[in-house]
């Protein structure tokens, strides 16, 4: 069974799935759900299977599929999956069915909405287990177009200027990419990731590089100050599409600080974490304290996104800077481990909670927090919910909201104490914001009409928030698994970085 | 049955409770669901009182193991798993036998309530959480279980969501509390870093090579390592234990069920930090400089928060704030190195304390709801058994001789009397002022609630009746410990080594053995104890106490009048709260609105990110009026680039 391609399975099965979707839409309106289900649900299967098969006592590429692409300039349709991409890969399954069940109500040509997803899906997949720099970089903006779609037509009433906003953010981020990215080919002649790993580039080179790809990956995370774009384009998106970009098409960012600018750039990051360690400190603190003013609760999610998404680059830079402070490397596998174990656990908490925010507006169609209050009063058991994942997001431990942060602000510790006190206010700002809007959407009187005729979760509701609900208890609980399957990939890593490029 | 199994079941039965309770409860019903959780927890109850008694009496030795592997990462193996020694199975049987009494005082306290299962679900959980931590082997779990019992403090404490002052209350107990978790995150992240472990027993054994080393925070300031650590940790005990000024979450969490306020907000929850500093005491014995800080905060938490409860008129309040004075003496003990004191004034204190609340919360019932005591009095008549157990519980606190708080909070005395640490002399002032103070508020409450004319309605006086069996066993049940539980243990856990597997002192520090000289048994202790100077401050407050409120009431009055600064500064509970909501509260809101509105959408937002398009357009529209479409502008264009080009070119030769 492990012979089939299964990395092009997990890529173009959703894909053709969502041709066939597209086409059949038009003529069989009732096939379209049962069908994209259908399509993502053998997605999440063939996930399993690839963890299944996955060996996590290596850090070398697995499954891996090369095919010639372009020949005349060396670039290969070559695929692959480490500890890094797997979890990743995974997540994106699940995520990928749980937007087909949440948009199980979208009345608006629904075939294209889940064909959009299901594309998406797919070529998410794509960006994390390319293992061709070039077959990333089409991935990664090909990546834009069914977002840029889901938000332009399912959005809201400002859709158009926040997909503008999005689409010239991430675009003009990745222009810095690809100049890299050509550089390096015509150094080297190859695209190949793993050949660029082992490209010696001298430090001036690298530093160059090193802020491109920084520019690219920033606004993906989003960074500050690059990170406005988020809050309008969540606010913007149908909930599935809020759901895909927090959950998974943020991790991006993360994942390619990881492929691409730590191991081919480590002298320049040494030189420069004290760039990215400041800018993730400041999005932990300054974007908690905007989150803590926000009106809006989509608005409050995304921003709280940003601050989380902060402890990712705090983690995966600390090690430089814990070599630096102690002399060895102790902590620093711990900070990279808990920045994925964030990455990964951000994927679940967001998704819940956008996904609550639309369970809220699919019945009173407003998303901002005074249009509530007493919410538990007439939906108890999704009062349940909701104050299970925003505990999760102020980082309450059993939950999976709390590992990665935990593991973040020891590493950080190691570095600098200053490090791990800023970073720790988290624990403050995060339980403020959360809370707070707890306490005024679901608790209290019965704040209006609307909020009285509120009918409690649906069987599909049920579903999604029960699955997020698991994920976030199970990793929380026992992250172990998680861990495992990244940590030889990690040790990797970090052997690779401290080793100097400089020819 | 093996040990480990039965350990296991021990957290393990009453998570299940709850989770029954709790996602079945429609399907249980209301007693299905409190025989759930009441048989789940008594079980806990038995399988403790087992584990102590093999402790205590067949000489189990600590037993030190993991359950699980949380997480193996980066050479760091975290673990959830048990320590079981004399201080933990001391821990587990208080918790289980208040909480089983709590559990069968809900079922009168909460009978009328709609969310009957939902509560005890909730204190079921609470139950599993507070177990895990005094369990724990490690910090990682030991931090656990503190989210998780404040998680359920939190949902216990806003049960009734809908009261607006609930759900206040819960949020400011969550962000407090938050505010010492950061300072524990901490030192649990420096312990990880100087310790490289996070296994209390190798974090002990890795003690020595680190308490040399110092750390430069600001400046060239030289820091010991060790100090940092305990003082990083005991910040999270101060929010906990409700030290001042991280106290300020407790008094509100009144606003939860009264069997609540018993069980978390005074005999368990709040131990938790004590709890820890006397788990952790081979590290603090290594920071005399940490443990003197305790002591100068213990000792203003025990002194000046109970001279609040004097002005209180909520009887759950004078209650409330007399926890707080009560841990601050606990704290005390553990400033002086005298943690077992600090552990069996924990001990006695959960009984009557226990007690008092489960008495207040059926003086609550019996009038309706009604918490004022000023709306109370001459209560004995109508519930001699609420009153009788009430007077055993506050002969307890006050520490009359004999009576459990005696023998604890004497002993707290005297050990910071023999201790020479820096600030002993304060906190010597403020536990002996203090025992006035808690006898001048004990009586006060006992009078204005139980004794002297009624000024109940007569609605109220109507209804006023001696509560149900379920509420009375309980407090009977509690009553006993409270009398007898300190004379019956003071010697082995004191003097008699019961606590020295887990408690370490260092000779130097041992103030319990300078005291051990002056004990010659329980009996004798007590005897000597009526004509002690404690015990006549003890008098003095109770002599005040029934002048004032019982013999001659108008005095208080004329005192209020008198005094009235004075009364508006303990009324005011000397700012704090203020300066929580205006300064700190308020502050945080408007930098947020601030960053929110002026950095964040002014500046970065509207400033660069639609500056940069709307440069774009201006310049684009300059562009646009370039191209006009008329040939004869394009032609002039044409000219004048052509006469440049060639001046250009003349130019250049």
């Amino acid at each position: 069974m492990l012979d089939w391609p299964l990395l092009s399975l997990l890529i173009w099965l959703p894909i053709v799935a969502a041709c066939v979707v597209a086409l059949v839409g038009s003529a069989q309106p009732g096939l379209v759900r049962p069908l994209a289900l259908v399509g993502a649900l053998v997605v999440l299967g063939l996930s399993v299977v690839l963890y299944l098969g996955f060996d996590t006592g290596t850090s070398a590429y697995q499954f891996q599929e090369k095919a010639p692409w372009i020949s005349a300039f060396n670039v290969y349709y070559h695929l692959g999956v480490d500890g890094f991409a797997l979890p990743l890969i995974m997540l994106t399954a699940l995520i990928g069915v749980l937007v087909i069940i949440g948009g199980w109500g979208i009345k608006d040509r629904v075939h294209l909405y889940m064909a959009a997803f299901l594309v998406l899906e797919g070529l998410m997949v794509g960006v994390f287990a390319a293992m061709d720099a070039l077959l990333f970089y089409v991935f990664f903006e090909a990546m834009l177009v069914p977002m840029f779609l889901i938000i332009g037509i399912w959005g809201g009433p400002n859709r158009i200027y926040a997909t503008i906003k999005f689409f010239l953010f991430t675009f003009f981020g990745s222009v810095f990419m690809l100049i890299a990215l050509i550089w390096m080919y015509l150094q080297s002649g190859s695209f190949e990731i793993t050949d660029l790993h082992s490209l010696p580039i001298d430090l001036h080179a690298q530093i160059l590089i090193f802020l491109a790809f920084l520019i690219a990956f920033a606004v993906k995370i989003p960074m500050w100050p690059v990170h406005t774009w988020l809050p309008d384009a969540h606010v913007e998106a149908p909930t599935g599409g809020s759901v895909v970009l927090a959950a998974v098409m943020l991790k991006i960012g993360g994942y390619g600080l990881v492929r691409f600018s730590l191991p081919i750039t480590p002298d320049a990051a040494a030189a420069l974490d004290w760039l990215v360690i400041g800018l993730s400190l400041v999005a932990i603190t300054y974007i908690g304290f905007v989150a803590l003013a926000q009106s809006d609760m989509k608005k409050l999610i995304a921003y709280s996104s940003i601050s989380h998404m902060g402890f990712v680059t705090l983690g995966l830079f600390l090690a430089f800077a814990i070599a630096r402070n102690s002399g060895e490397l102790k902590g620093a596998g711990l900070g990279m481990s808990g920045a994925m174990v964030q990455m990964i656990s951000h994927g679940f908490i967001s998704a819940a909670m956008f996904s609550a925010v639309g369970v809220l507006y699919d019945r009173a169609h407003s998303r901002e927090i005074k249009s509530y209050g007493g919410v538990a009063n007439t939906m108890p058991w999704f009062a349940v919910f909701a104050v299970l994942f925003f505990m999760a997001n102020s980082g309450l431990p059993g939950t999976s909201g709390f590992v990665g942060e935990f593991m973040v602000i020891i590493a950080a510790f190691h570095a600098n104490f200053w490090f791990a006190f800023v970073a720790a206010t988290t624990l403050l700002l995060g339980a403020a914001y959360s809370l707070w809007l707890v306490k005024r959407v679901f608790y209290g009187e019965v704040g209006n009409q609307k909020v009285a005729g509120l009918k409690d979760l649906t069987g599909r509701e049920w579903v999604v928030l029960t699955t997020l609900a698991a994920f976030i208890l199970a990793v929380g609980v026992w992250p172990f698994p998680l861990i495992e399957m990244m940590e030889a990939s990690v040790q990797d890593l970090m052997m690779h970085i401290v080793e100097s490029k400089l020819k | 049955m093996s040990i480990q199994t039965q350990l296991l079941l021990i957290p393990l039965l009453p998570l299940v409770g709850s989770l029954l309770a709790g996602l079945l409860g429609r399907q249980l019903g209301r007693a299905g669901a409190h025989w759930v959780t009441i048989l789940a927890v008594a079980g806990a109850f038995g399988l403790s009182a087992l584990t102590a008694w093999q402790v205590f009496i067949e000489g189990l030795g600590p037993l030190n193991y993991s359950v699980y592997t949380w997480a193996l990462v980066d050479g760091f193996t975290f673990e959830v798993g048990f320590l079981i020694d004399s201080l933990s199975a001391l821990m587990m049987v208080v918790v289980t036998f208040v909480s089983l009494m709590v559990h069968i005082y809900t079922i009168g306290y909460m009978h009328d309530d709609p969310g009957y299962q939902r509560f005890f679900a909730y204190i079921n959980l609470f139950t599993f959480a507070m177990l895990m931590l005094v369990m724990a082997n490690n910090f990682l779990q030991l931090f656990f279980g503190w989210e998780a019992v404040g998680v359920v403090s939190y949902l216990l404490i806003g049960f009734w969501f809908k009261k607006d002052s609930a759900v206040k209350a819960n949020l400011k107990a969550f962000l407090v509390n938050r505010g010492g978790d950061f300072g524990l995150v901490l030192g649990v992240a420096a312990v990880a870093y100087y310790m490289g472990s996070l296994d209390y027993w190798e974090v002990f054994a890795n003690v020595d090579a680190v308490s040399g080393q110092t750390v430069t925070l600001v400046g060239d300031w030289q820091w010991s390592v060790m100090t940092v650590i305990c003082i990083c940790l005991f910040i999270g005990a101060m929010g906990k234990s409700a030290q001042a000024p991280l106290h300020v979450w407790l008094p509100d969490s009144m606003e939860g069920p009264t069997p609540i306020s018993a069980l978390i907000h005074a005999a368990t929850m709040v131990t938790a930090g004590i709890f820890m500093v006397a788990r952790l005491s081979p590290l603090f014995e290594q920071s005399a400089t940490a443990l003197s800080f305790i002591l100068i905060v213990g000792a203003f938490t025990a002194l000046f928060l109970g001279l609040i409860g004097i002005v209180q008129n909520d009887i759950k309040r004078v209650v409330a704030y007399s926890t707080l004075s009560q841990l601050g003496y606990m704290t005390v003990a553990l400033g002086v190195s005298a943690y077992s004191a600090a552990i069996f004034h924990l001990m006695t204190h959960a009984f009557f304390k226990a007690l008092l609340f489960l008495g207040a919360g059926s003086v609550i019932i019996a009038l309706h709801h009604k918490q004022d005591m000023r709306q109370m009095g001459g209560l004995a008549r109508y519930m001699p058994i609420t009153t009788a157990t009430a007077w055993l519980g506050s002969l307890a606190l006050i520490g009359f001789p004999f009576f459990s708080g005696f023998y604890s909070k004497d002993m707290i005395i005297e050990a910071v009397k023999a201790s020479d640490r820096w600030g002993s002399g304060f906190a010597t002032f403020a536990v002996m002022a203090g025992v006035v103070v808690t006898a001048l508020y004990t009586f006060r409450m006992l009078y204005l609630t139980f004794h002297g004319p009624t000024r109940m309605d007569d609605a109220t006086r109507a209804h006023a009746h001696e509560s149900p069996w379920v509420v009375t066993v309980p407090l009977i049940l509690l009553a006993i410990p409270s009398v007898g539980i300190g004379y019956l243990t003071v010697e082995p856990i004191l003097f008699g080594g019961a606590l020295a597997d887990a408690i370490t002192v260092a000779p130097a520090h041992d103030v319990m053995a300078k005291v051990s000289e002056k004990f010659h048994g329980a009996f004798a202790f007590g005897l000597h104890g009526f004509v002690t100077s404690v015990f006549a401050l003890a008098m003095l407050g109770v002599g005040v106490a029934t002048y004032v409120y019982l013999g001659n009431p108008k005095v208080a009055q004329a005192a209020k009048d008198r005094l009235y600064w004075l009364w508006t500064i303990l009324d005011q509970k000397y700012g704090f709260d203020a300066f929580y909501q205006k300064i700190i509260a308020g502050g945080s809101l408007g930098l947020a609105g601030g960053l929110s509105r002026i950095f964040d959408a002014g500046l970065i937002d509207h400033g660069v990110v639609n500056g940069s398009a709307r440069l774009v357009s201006r310049c684009a529209r300059l562009a646009r009026q370039v191209q006009t479409g008329f040939v004869f502008h394009y032609a002039f264009a044409m000219i004048i680039g052509l006469v440049a080009l060639l001046a250009s070119f003349l130019w250049l030769q």
